[in-house]
């Protein structure tokens, strides 16, 4: 009888391949030429990039959001694209120091932009303070929106300390707080499914505490 | 997404120049809304014109002791300014009360005037809608119908404007300046910026083909009380039901804009001599020959109900 554990492959490795496989049926079925689509021809222009401290310069078709840069062209996989829309904050990266929905984004509008994804907030040996408290504090059940939600939590204290307002400040006129309340609010375009939220309000909470 | 051309502008006059010479050009600013659009079909234009490089992102001073602001400010930058937070609570509030705060980071001055409406049946490129594609009819009439307008739609639309910000420019007698395709410039106060639908729900501003925003521009502060009060589905990051944007002055006389009823913010000046008489008379004459369907009738209720509280707010706060 077949154990799974006979497979040689890792299911990353069985997608690339039904990806090829599908490739390769498509280089068969179909002209050399261009592909056309709504009858319009693909168009690529360069952009260049610091991703994670390093200079990149990427050509690519217009269309090509960062999002997908950063996932299928740099193998920056850590960024999630959860809706693709703009509504569940899956995708969240730190562009020139402020978090953006990497999903609704053109790369080609970042030229000389500095992102920083998850893998640039740290390593597994050297987690960053919000990583090390999303662990301690159990932020997350199946993970999935992580890397968002940290790269979002990481910019919200970043945004308190620069006396940003958020929608329950109860005084505009004075300096924004590092309160609960705030935190859940600033937060709150990140969607985790699996309802971590109350670890993930611990985790963020502890961190700003110390960096306050 | 359909492929597209994309050019970096290097001017605004020359930004204008090219979208209108070009067919199917658009300006790309944060993108949020057009991107979002153009993934599902619902926009596919043949060229992007990126304007973010333009140097449009400042909040200056006028001579008339108002505030310029500059048509890229981002909706955290406009809203974290501290002139506007002092001078123009109700613009602070009515941007924080939108979106969420990685949206607002992108989204820009501009951009967020020339949102798209939110209707589901805009969305659905398998229905048929006239703003989407005009002459095709009205889905949304006859259909589900709870978040769309009971004011000032008509027979061929009833969507709404979605953005809080508009609401509370509305209420602040905002100026939007352009420049045109032929290099001239122009202002447009708020008011006649926003089109209501008629029969032509896909022209939906005052903006001609390649016409570029540059700024707002906002007229010396008028003191008072400012409150934005946003009633919604969930307590953050979604659109209005409805919206109040009020300043109201010690004597309760001041100005009322409405959001999420109207296809454009909804106010009513000759209405708002009733403002002292309070909330249920005022919404009577700002909202005079409402016309909701069973689904949204309730917010015409709302709307009386979140003005009452905003103007108890109001007294409180200025006693």
């Amino acid at each position: 009888m077949s154990n799974f554990s006979d497979w040689k492959f890792t299911r990353r490795e069985v997608l690339k391949l039904g990806a090829a496989s599908v490739g390769a049926l498509a280089s068969t079925s179909l002209p050399a030429a261009p592909a056309m689509e709504g009858g319009r021809k693909p168009v690529t222009a360069s952009v260049a990039m610091d991703i994670n401290g390093k200079a990149e310069t990427l050509t690519l078709d217009t269309r090509t959001t960062l999002l997908d840069a950063l996932r299928e062209h740099m193998h920056l996989t850590g960024t999630k694209k959860g809706c693709d829309h703009g509504q569940c904050g899956a995708c969240t990266v730190i562009v020139d120091g402020r978090r953006i929905n990497s999903c609704l984004t053109l790369a080609v509008m970042h030229q000389g932009a500095k992102i920083t994804t998850i893998e640039g907030l740290g390593t597994p040996t050297n987690l960053h303070p919000m990583q090390a408290a999303f662990v301690k504090h159990d932020g997350y059940q199946c993970g999935y929106c992580t890397p968002g939600q940290i790269c979002s939590a990481v910019a919200v204290l970043d945004e308190i300390r620069n006396d940003i307002p958020s929608h329950v400040s109860a005084d505009l006129t004075t300096k924004a707080q590092f309160t609960t309340t705030e935190l859940r609010e600033r937060m709150s375009g990140n969607i985790c499914r699996c309802g971590a939220y109350s670890n993930i309000v611990e985790a963020i909470a502890e961190v700003a505490g110390s960096a306050a | 997404m359909k492929p597209f051309s994309y050019e970096r502008a290097t001017s605004p006059a020359a930004a204008a120049a090219a979208a209108a010479k070009i067919d199917g050009a658009k300006f790309i600013a944060g993108g949020t809304n057009l991107l979002d659009l153009m993934k599902i079909g619902v926009e596919e234009p043949m060229h992007l014109i990126d304007v973010n490089g333009l140097a449009l992102d400042t909040i200056e001073p006028t001579a008339e002791g108002g505030l310029r602001i500059g048509a890229l400010v981002r909706n955290t930058d406009l809203a974290a300014d501290q002139r506007v937070r002092r001078d123009y609570g109700l613009l602070s509030r009515a941007l924080l009360a939108g979106a969420s705060g990685q949206l607002r980071n992108k989204a820009t001055t501009a951009g967020n005037l020339l949102q798209r409406t939110r209707c589901p049946y805009f969305y659905d490129t398998n229905q048929p809608c006239n703003k989407r594609l005009p002459g095709s009819g009205c889905a949304a009439i006859g259909g589900s119908s709870r978040s769309l307008a009971v004011i000032g739609g008509s027979a061929s639309c009833i969507a709404v404007q979605p953005s809080d910000m508009a609401v509370a420019m509305r209420a602040l007698d905002a100026v939007v300046e352009t420049v045109r395709a032929d290099g001239q410039v122009r202002r447009i106060p708020i008011a006649e910026f926003h089109r209501l639908p008629g029969a032509r729900p896909h022209v939906e501003t005052a903006l001609e083909r390649g016409e570029l925003i540059t700024g707002v521009t906002l007229p010396k502060p008028v003191g008072g009380v400012h409150v934005y009060h946003k009633v919604r589905d969930r307590a953050s990051y979604a659109f209005a039901l409805v919206s109040v944007a009020a300043i109201v002055q010690k004597d309760g006389s001041g100005r009322v804009a409405l959001g999420g009823v109207a296809p454009k913010p909804w106010r009513d000046e000759a209405a708002e001599q009733y403002l002292p008489q309070g909330a249920k008379v005022f919404t009577g004459h700002l909202l005079a020959g409402a016309a909701p369907t069973e689904e949204n009738a309730f917010k015409v209720v709302l709307a009386e109900r979140t003005l009452h509280a905003v103007l108890a707010e109001a007294k409180g706060d200025a006693s």
